[in-house]
């Protein structure tokens, strides 16, 4: 047997599909990150204020955007995948479905950037 | 309108799984289908090639094979349509056991029909009267809508769940599934709802929508599937499952 061809998977719904499961993967491996960090307040309030220091470098609020996007569009592509599983699936308005989940997503990393600077 | 010295570059899959593609330079015609490539090769240059074809009109579903990269029906996709170039890949099915050069085994296709009780069970006998059922009903234009399924294997081999999972029943035996859970004749929706509920069921389903980009009849069988799904999910919430 031959496996699926890379050229057939080239479709607006199969980026969906990346992005979605590679946000749900990063962000499995940032929420215990995540819970480590609040955990050093736990160690003294200098602990907590030296983590908060190093997290100011321009990396990181780089990264941090990138975060809320990856936030973002896992959410707005569960609601999409919500809403064709439980409204019903529209071949007309896919492709809408998707700009929306999309935009919506940037939309938000770009308020969050904004709110930074 | 090709030139008739215009040749055709074509590399076809010739062995079983561990083959490979064998070059042959095909020449040009007008309003030429990949089916028509293969046929050229096997009357003039290599009579052992093995492909399946029947009707040659989109009707029968079995000349389906992978055409540069993508699942196709052979008969009905011209070669200037998807051979710009003058080059043209053709393999057999994907997800499917090779025969022999483009013949795949299309027995767990079919299984997979049967284990998603993809057969109608009669709640009335022939002494009954006919079923009125209302051409114009929800459930029947849902029926309708997914019922044209000829069994080409196009959708199975285009979907990546199948590769993943080899139990996966697959869009067309849950297609058909639908077609039975949306007849209200039928007297075995609650079983089947059962039989193709879970990880090798309809909840596998990733929404790549492939199968439903690649459906020669243009059926959606994503559309099948989340029905599916949403019929999975008002049934337990009623305890029926």
């Amino acid at each position: 047997m031959i496996r699926t061809d890379w050229r057939n998977r080239g479709h607006s719904a199969y980026w969906a599909f990346l992005i979605h499961r590679i946000s749900g993967l990063l962000l499995a491996f940032f929420l215990p990150l995540h819970f480590l960090a609040l955990g050093q307040a736990l160690s003294g309030e200098s602990a907590l204020d030296a983590f908060l220091a190093w997290t100011e470098r321009p990396l990181l609020k780089l990264s941090e955007i990138v975060l809320v996007f990856l936030l973002a569009a896992h959410l707005t592509g569960g609601l999409r995948l919500l809403s064709i599983e439980f409204v019903g699936w529209h071949r007309e308005s896919q492709k809408a479905l998707l700009a929306v989940a999309g935009g919506v997503a940037a939309f938000c990393a770009l308020l969050y950037a904004l709110n930074l600077a | 309108m090709p030139r008739p010295e215009q040749l055709l570059h074509t590399r076809v899959w010739r062995g079983g799984t561990d083959g490979q593609f064998q070059s042959y330079d095909v020449p040009r015609q007008e309003s030429q289908t990949v089916l028509d490539v293969v046929t050229w090769i096997q009357r003039r240059v290599d009579p052992s090639l093995a492909y399946r074809f029947a009707c040659r009109v989109g009707m029968c579903g079995s000349c389906a094979m992978t055409v540069n990269g993508l699942p196709r029906w052979t008969c009905r996709t011209h070669v200037a349509r998807v051979a710009p170039d003058d080059r043209l890949e053709i393999a057999p099915l994907a997800n499917l056991p090779i025969v022999r050069d483009l013949v795949v085994d299309m027995r767990e296709f079919f299984d997979k029909w049967r284990e998603a009780k993809g057969q109608f069970v009669p709640t009335a006998t022939r002494h009954d009267p006919i079923a009125r059922v209302c051409p114009d009903s929800p459930a029947r234009r849902a029926a309708d809508a997914a019922i044209q399924c000829i069994g080409c294997a196009v959708c199975y081999a285009s979907c990546d769940v199948v590769a993943w999972n080899p139990k996966y029943l697959g869009p067309a035996a849950l297609n058909r599934a639908w077609t039975l859970v949306r007849d209200e004749r039928d007297g075995e929706r609650r079983q089947r709802l059962s039989a193709v509920v879970g990880d090798a069921g309809c909840h596998a389903c990733h929404t790549h929508t492939l199968c439903t980009e690649r459906c020669p009849m243009h059926l959606s069988p994503t559309t099948s599937i989340a029905g599916l799904k949403r019929a999975a999910a008002i049934a337990a919430l009623r305890g029926e499952l």
